[in-house]
């Protein structure tokens, strides 16, 4: 067992973990943050999508003791992170422009698209699709994603 | 799917890593950014008895300017590669490489050196490296080393560094200046290349003065198209004269046959990236 410290969406957490343990299996068997889905479980789809210190990982692809020290922030603490207790605009745009179908791809897109438009305020429709090409939507729901992330981005098509 | 048990280390310093692979020797795996390693352990393809982490060691992170060279810690992430201003201004063949390796998350966390330490011949860093002729720094019991990207590359997931050995860092001369371009074939997104080329090329007056190209997937290593350089040295900077060059693209080659692609597709492949990624480099 291995001692880990770390802050998951705004909370100081500390627990003794085996180094096998990944970070998604900690934040959703530890933590019960079962927001966070595992969906392929190779590194491949981009369900598991959270942001380690501010930036976006793949939670599947990283060990929990490798988080030791750092700040998670999940889809269930994304909507704080606007202070105004309402939704992420992120959020709120993929509730306007019905990003999604089935839903269970939804928490990683998101968090993938708030990476995206730190990094990029004001993408182009191909830079969304690319920024987003870790992300798979099994019921091929891109087009809507694509305009919930221009929606959220001000520039709706 | 979760990794069989295994004991972990994080060490601060090189000396601390290479004291903890000094006592687990053969028991121990090194993870860097852990993209390539952390799938390998869920499918258990590998069990070691104890994994040593890289990612506390801040030393190993970073791009510095070293003169005639630039200098990139293998610990650097993707993601800080190739937005570095540095790297942008004398290696933009690796910017340009580091663009569209993998996929967004996966340049968060994976780092310049786990990608060429795992030397994956699909891996999109090694073709880069090798036509920039990059030396890699290895640091061992005995003190560091360093190995010419020539003799970096040794067979399929194989290099020069040692058992008791560690990637410090790699150190790209500075190409300032120069065009820079990476082809890269997919048929979705973020797969590893089926086939890819580097193309780093000086022009003068409309001329190539000089080539430098690299193949990605069309061996057990990554290769020089050495051929290709030679062709194309003196030669105007035009369609004609670039197809005629690219042509040798298959001279030393001995591209895999898998469910992408035969080893004759490959070939057809390699002719028509390299002068893709050349026309691209010299415009």
């Amino acid at each position: 067992m291995t001692r880990i410290s770390l802050t998951v969406d705004g909370a100081k957490v500390a627990d003794d973990v085996e180094p096998r343990m990944l970070l998604v299996q900690y934040l959703r068997e530890r933590l019960g943050k079962t927001g966070t889905v595992i969906g392929c479980d190779t590194s491949n789809c981009g369900a598991c999508t959270v942001h380690l210190d501010g930036t976006s990982v793949k939670s599947c692809n990283v060990l929990a003791v490798q988080a030791d020290g750092s700040e998670v922030t999940t889809i269930e603490g994304l909507a704080a992170t606007t202070g105004n207790g309402e939704l992420h605009p992120v959020q709120e745009a993929f509730r306007e422009c019905h990003g999604l179908q089935c839903g269970f791809c939804t928490p990683g897109m998101i968090m993938q698209s708030v990476d995206l438009l730190k990094e990029n305020p004001h993408p182009s429709e191909e830079e969304i699709r690319l920024g987003l090409e870790g992300n798979l939507c099994r019921c091929t729901g891109y087009h809507n994603i694509v305009r919930a992330v221009q929606h959220a981005a001000g520039a709706e098509a | 799917m979760i990794p069989a048990a295994f004991d972990y280390v994080a060490p601060t310093s090189v000396e601390d890593a290479l004291a903890a692979l000094a006592q687990h020797g053969d028991d121990a795996k090194i993870i860097a950014g852990g993209q390539s390693l952390l799938p390998v352990l869920r499918m258990r393809l590998n069990a070691p008895e104890m994994v040593i982490d890289l990612g506390r060691i801040e030393s190993l992170r970073g791009v510095r300017d070293d003169g005639d060279a630039i200098v990139v810690g293998a610990m650097t992430p993707h993601s800080v590669v190739g937005s570095d201003p540095l790297v942008a201004q004398h290696a933009a063949l690796v910017a340009k490489a580091v663009e569209h390796l993998a996929d967004a998350q996966v340049r968060h966390r994976g780092t310049f050196g786990g990608a060429l330490a795992h030397a994956d011949p699909a891996g999109d860093l090694g073709a880069p490296a090798l036509a920039l002729g990059a030396e890699f720094v290895v640091a061992g019991p005995g003190g560091s080393r360093t190995v010419a990207a020539d003799d970096f590359f040794v067979d399929l997931f194989e290099t020069a560094i040692g058992e008791d050995e560690i990637l410090t860092e790699v150190r790209l001369p500075k190409r300032t200046g120069w065009g820079a371009h990476y082809e890269k074939f997919v048929r979705v997104a973020h797969q590893w290349p089926i086939v890819a080329v580097a193309a780093t090329v000086r022009v003068e007056g409309g001329v190539i003065a000089e080539a430098r190209i690299g193949l990605t997937n069309m061996g057990s290593t990554p290769l020089r198209a050495r051929a290709v350089e030679e062709a194309l040295a003196g030669q105007p900077a035009t369609e004609d004269a670039v197809r005629a060059a690219a042509e040798h693209a298959t001279e030393g080659t001995n591209p895999p046959s898998d469910l992408n692609g035969d080893a004759d597709y490959r070939r057809h492949l390699a002719r028509v990236l390299t002068r893709r990624a050349i026309l691209a480099a010299a415009s």
